[in-house]
């Protein structure tokens, strides 16, 4: 009687532990969405704001600028709802104005051109880098959380179910040839 | 930036990893930034001075060979303390799925990590088993580089989520300024690699030479690369032996002179390769480039515009796609400018910069990298561990 007392009070002390284990693995991939989606953030906003630079130095033509101005004034003021649409019609219009290699020029040639064009090329090389790596952080937390142990003991308490960060963010082909 | 990097095998064995791990550390520490290198090595191999020795690999059967792999008490031990002395702002893990000190360090850190897969190896019977305490792991990763489009793809499918691709890195200047060998010019077709590894695919060339000679009687193939010689001509008729000549094993500095040396380089690797380094090395010396058409060697030479593709272990297709090459200079000069233009692209100047943007991006409002559960880092002992993980202890 004992000795079956003493096996349940194992197993239950083994199932605590465990259960234990898999909140602490859960609350440090909602850490690390945090951080990846902190850092997504900054990508976007030194994105936006290198590009409204751009659109207001006069070096583009003033179509251009106004196209990108829009999109890049779009971007940093849109609510959370239409921040996804707003950051791919700012990837668009960087696409349109960037389209040929003789922009990337005409930009770098101005004076302080060549810094605002690595400027720019480091952005739109680094948004789809964070983009991927907070996407890849919420697939593993979804994963875990759609788990069966996870749901029937609410291991993961008030947290709001991790989100993809969905938007079209191909960067302009002048930018991203890497061979330059 | 204080970078901290796993490398999984032994330090004295040369390896694709390790020279990755090698150039990247040495371009690091040229920018300025502080590079430690933790790797298995033997207690008496002289290490440069930027690498930690993990101990010993032990060779353990696993996934059907004898790998040479870290692991056990005195490992983690000896992962534990290198996290706590180095506080790095960065820690990058290569092959973090292997057995090895990669996967110790996953388990012990937290913090900002970054890991290369190298490999896409089809899922192992083990890692199945080992699935969940993998992903434990794993998910600890804060961004991960797969080495080219085929490693990420595998990556996806065999472990779940996504990866940014970074091409393994090329010194182009040292291949480019090579000086070329006038013992090694004149109708050469070239070959790197072990010579006894199938997989490298020497035999399928050596079934490709006699008609390569038939059309072009003057040509001769050189192989660098270890193995047994005498095996290797075996298939050979006997009057056809001389136009083979192996060099052996051979320094970087000659292989960079023997590529560009070289009429044409092929590479007949029949499976088993991730990446390619050979044909952006060969392509950085100014070689024309023939090789199969595996799904990471298409890759490297950007579907088939800076080098020539052959059907896979077709003998017959790579003996006429070779003497079409060679009785065309015109066209082998053609492949050799858009090698070296598509090259630029797998220079350590622009890889090392883009995995720099990712250490940026991953480091970026984050901590610094500690060892978990440090048994003196706060004074509480082991037991500390415990009691946060049962939510008992406050910070």
């Amino acid at each position: 009687m004992t000795a079956t007392l003493i096996w349940i009070l194992v197993a239950l002390v083994a199932i605590g532990l465990y259960l234990s284990w898999t909140a602490g693995r859960l609350d440090r991939l909602h850490a690390r969405i945090d951080a990846a989606r902190a850092a997504l953030d900054a990508q976007l906003l030194r994105r936006a704001s290198v590009a409204q630079e751009l659109a207001t130095s006069g070096v583009l033509d003033p179509a251009a600028s106004i196209v990108l101005y829009e999109a890049a004034h779009a971007a940093r003021q849109a609510e959370e709802e239409q921040r996804e649409v707003a950051e791919s019609e700012l990837s668009q219009a960087l696409r349109a104005v960037f389209a040929e290699r003789e922009q990337v020029e005409a930009v770098r040639a101005a004076p302080g051109g060549e810094e605002a064009a690595r400027e720019l090329t480091e952005a739109v090389r680094r948004v789809p880098m964070a983009r991927r790596f907070h996407n890849d952080a919420v697939g593993a937390a979804r994963r875990l959380r759609e788990h069966r142990k996870v749901r029937w003991f609410r291991l993961a308490g008030h947290a709001p179910f991790p989100m993809a960060f969905e938007m079209d963010d191909e960067p302009p082909a002048a930018l991203a040839d890497r061979a330059s | 930036m204080r970078i901290g990097i796993v490398c999984p095998y032994s330090w004295d064995v040369p390896g694709g990893v390790q020279f990755h791990i090698r150039d990247l550390a040495e371009y690091f520490i040229r920018l300025g930034h502080e590079v430690s290198v933790l790797a298995p090595a033997d207690d008496d191999t002289p290490l440069p001075p930027y690498v930690v020795s993990a101990g010993r690999a032990v060779p353990v059967p696993y996934n059907g060979s004898v790998a040479r792999l870290n692991f056990g008490f005195l490992s983690a031990a000896r992962v534990r303390r290198w996290l706590h002395d180095g506080a790095f702002d960065v820690v990058h893990i290569h092959e973090p799925t292997s057995p090895s000190l990669g996967l110790l360090t996953c388990w012990a850190a937290r913090g900002p990590m970054v890991a290369t897969f190298h490999t896409s190896n089809p899922r192992s019977k083990a890692m199945i088993a080992a699935y969940s305490i993998l992903q434990a792991a794993l998910e600890k990763i804060s961004a991960r580089i797969a080495v080219s489009e085929y490693a990420r793809r595998t990556l996806v499918e065999h472990l779940g989520g996504d990866a940014v691709v970074i091409p393994n890195g090329v010194d182009v200047d040292f291949f480019a300024k090579a000086e070329p060998r006038p013992e090694w010019q004149g109708d050469t077709i070239g070959f790197i690699g072990r010579i006894d590894e199938p997989r490298k695919g020497l035999p399928v060339l050596m079934k490709a030479l006699p008609k390569i000679l038939a059309a072009r009687p003057q040509t001769r193939l050189l192989v660098a690369g270890r193995g047994d010689e005498k095996e290797a001509v075996a298939s050979l008729p006997a009057e056809l032996r001389s136009r083979v000549e192996f060099l052996g094993m051979i320094s970087d500095e000659d292989k960079a002179r023997f590529l560009r040396s070289l009429d044409l380089y092929i590479a007949p690797n029949t499976g088993g390769e991730s990446f390619g380094i050979i044909l952006v090395e060969a392509m950085s010396a100014g070689a024309p480039v023939l090789a199969s058409d595996l799904d990471a060697f298409a890759q490297v030479l950007d579907g088939g515009a800076a080098g020539e593709l052959f059907a896979n272990e077709d003998a017959d297709a790579l003996a006429e796609a070779a003497v079409r090459l060679l009785q065309d200079p015109a066209r082998r000069a053609e492949l050799c400018e858009r090698g070296s233009t598509h090259v630029r692209r797998f220079d350590w100047s622009t890889v090392g910069a883009d995995i720099l943007s990712v250490y940026e991006t991953v480091t970026a409002g984050s901590a610094a990298v500690a060892a978990e559960d440090t048994p003196d880092s706060d004074g509480y002992g082991w037991g500390s561990g415990l009691r946060a993980r049962l939510g008992l202890a406050r910070d």
